[in-house]
């Protein structure tokens, strides 16, 4: 069953088409990676499945219900978080106090949502570091920070924005692991990614984006060995 | 023991009126009590939600054009005003959060700017309706005596400034702080921003304007650059939060302590007192360069400053 259907969207900055046409559907339980070259509309499309821009053309729908009118705060009501590309910790709260602030949206009252935050820090291992004002976290743990955050919304849905992008080998392995425990908890995952490794251990299915429009779709295997993908990477292969 | 810090100097002011201050000390601290008022209604939406504001003038000239016109037009006492207060600038701060609050950061704070000084020039050209440049004057106050004015001011202060505790351990708190700190970063947390920045503006609104009805009835006359002015009001509230600590619980109290005796001694100096305006900016650099979290935040800082060289740590 899909939790997540995009269906032709398109979306322009005046007459810069960022997206074009794209439609793909993310089932329950599963990890999509969303993969394409630099400037191929991967952020915009995240952006637009979590509310920031509404789309020129096409629909979104989550869990049955139209979503593309609806705002940002909405839309993670209805159960889907998001991450960010460059780190955006509530800098002056410390970390515990960024993740009570977040888990405020499902908790009744100030003790719940403290007790929700300290259970989601312990288990993407933040919990050690609750007191420390996250403006001086290393950005491997404002990475982990911002999933905490977003899980303390108590998702049915996580996008998570190159979460990797800038991790050393350690604390990719690290995340890796924290994903598969995400999902083992019957969250539904959406990745933009570039580190190949990683998006071939963790994805089910892989959607490939070029010039804002969707190339190939597919499970690891197919998509790595895809024509149209290899050229969008590597060139178009020259007659010697 | 912290806990009761609160009530040990809500005690000792209540007891300064019985040990026989002059009146114009009496009247000093009337004004201190009645700026941190002002200072912990700004700090609400500017410190702890980021939504700096340079026109909080228009709030508390509304607050006491209300109670001088429940005066003027009904013939009832301007103590009302008080109480009118509330639903009137909840009314206006909605109406300025329709207008402002989808402007960010720096449009924000021109947008309010904006909005103080157009009230002040309505209120100078609806003569009809605010006696205009004439001002309302009280033609009887309740009291001769200060003492009264004190422990009203006091009261509400003490009322503002538990409301504030109260906001900002809430679950509002948490939600301004975030909203300050990343705008969209709040949102995709699932926090509806427009409507926490509209709360912060309300409860901001309304508490200067408390203090604006409270300056009617106590000054016993307002006119439209009395209590709309944009140096005088808008720009030293910002002022007493600076200088106090943004986004602290005691730093509108401090701030306004300073502010209100560094205007009374710099006022009272021969041919520099005319210049007190020019000397608050020097302060306000001052201020932001080396005590950026102003003094309620940054006193371990001021601490280290005087103490002797040999005897730090």
């Amino acid at each position: 069953m899909s939790l997540l259907e995009i269906r032709g969207v398109s979306k322009h900055f005046g007459g810069l088409a960022a997206l074009t046409d794209v439609s793909y559907e993310v089932n329950k339980g599963e990890i999509l990676s969303l993969i394409g070259p630099n400037g191929a509309g991967k952020t915009t499309l995240f952006n637009v499945v979590n509310g920031f821009y509404a789309p020129t053309h096409g629909e979104v729908f989550f869990k049955g219900e139209k979503v593309s009118h609806l705002k940002p705060h909405q839309i993670c009501k209805l159960g889907m978080a998001r991450t960010f590309q460059v780190v955006r910790p509530l800098q002056r709260m410390t970390t515990l106090d960024n993740v009570v602030a977040s888990a405020f949206l499902r908790a009744k009252g100030k003790a719940e949502a403290r007790e929700m935050a300290l259970e989601n820090l312990r288990f993407t291992g933040l919990y050690e570091d609750r007191d420390v004002v996250s403006k001086g976290l290393p950005l491997g743990k404002r990475k982990k920070l911002e999933i905490t955050r977003a899980l303390a919304t108590q998702p049915e849905m996580l996008l998570l924005d190159e979460s990797f992008a800038g991790l050393n080998p350690s604390e990719q392995n690290d995340l890796v692991e924290i994903i598969q425990k995400v999902r083992k908890r019957g969250i539904t995952i959406m990745v933009i990614e570039h580190h190949m490794k990683v998006i071939m251990a963790i994805s089910d299915r892989i959607v490939v984006l070029n010039y804002g429009q969707k190339i190939a779709e597919g499970n690891p295997k197919e998509i790595g060995s895809n024509p149209l993908v290899i050229e969008a990477y590597l060139g178009e292969a020259m007659d010697a | 023991m912290k806990r009761f810090i609160p009530w040990m100097i809500f005690a000792i002011l209540c007891v300064l009126p019985l040990i026989g201050l002059s009146t114009y000390a009496l009247h000093i601290l009337v004004l201190v009590i009645m700026w941190s008022i002002i200072g912990m209604g700004w700090n609400i939406l500017g410190g702890y939600c980021g939504q700096v504001s340079f026109g909080h003038a228009a709030f508390f000239g509304m607050g006491a054009y209300t109670a001088g016109l429940l005066y003027f037009h009904l013939g009832i006492t301007a103590w009302w005003g008080l109480l009118a207060c509330v639903p009137v600038l909840t009314l206006t701060s909605l109406v300025i959060g329709y207008i402002c609050l989808r402007l960010r950061g720096a449009y924000f704070a021109l947008a309010t700017l904006a909005l103080g000084e157009v009230l002040r020039v309505t209120a100078e050209n609806l003569v009809k309706f605010t006696q205009g440049d004439l001002g309302i004057m009280i033609k009887q106050r309740t009291w001769v005596d200060k003492t009264w004015y004190f422990y009203i001011i006091l009261l509400i202060a003490l009322g503002t400034f538990i409301l504030v505790k109260k906001v900002i351990e809430s679950k509002w708190g948490y939600y301004f702080v975030a909203i300050r700190e990343d705008q969209d970063a709040a949102e995709s947390m699932g926090i509806n921003t427009t409507l926490y920045k509209t709360i912060a503006l309300c409860l901001s609104g309304t508490l200067t304007g408390m203090a604006g009805a409270f300056y009617m009835n106590y000054m016993g006359y307002i006119d439209p650059t009395v209590v709309f002015p944009l140096y005088d009001i808008s720009i030293v509230t910002v002022m007493v939060v600076m200088i106090g600590g943004v986004a602290t619980y005691w730093g509108p109290l401090i701030g306004a302590l300073i502010m209100v005796f560094l205007a009374e001694v710099i006022r009272s100096m021969p041919k520099i007192g005319a210049a007190h305006q020019t000397l608050f900016g020097v302060l306000l650099i001052f201020i932001i360069m080396y005590l950026p979290n102003g003094i309620g935040g940054d006193y371990r800082k001021l601490l280290r400053l005087f103490k002797p060289k040999g005897a730090s740590s």
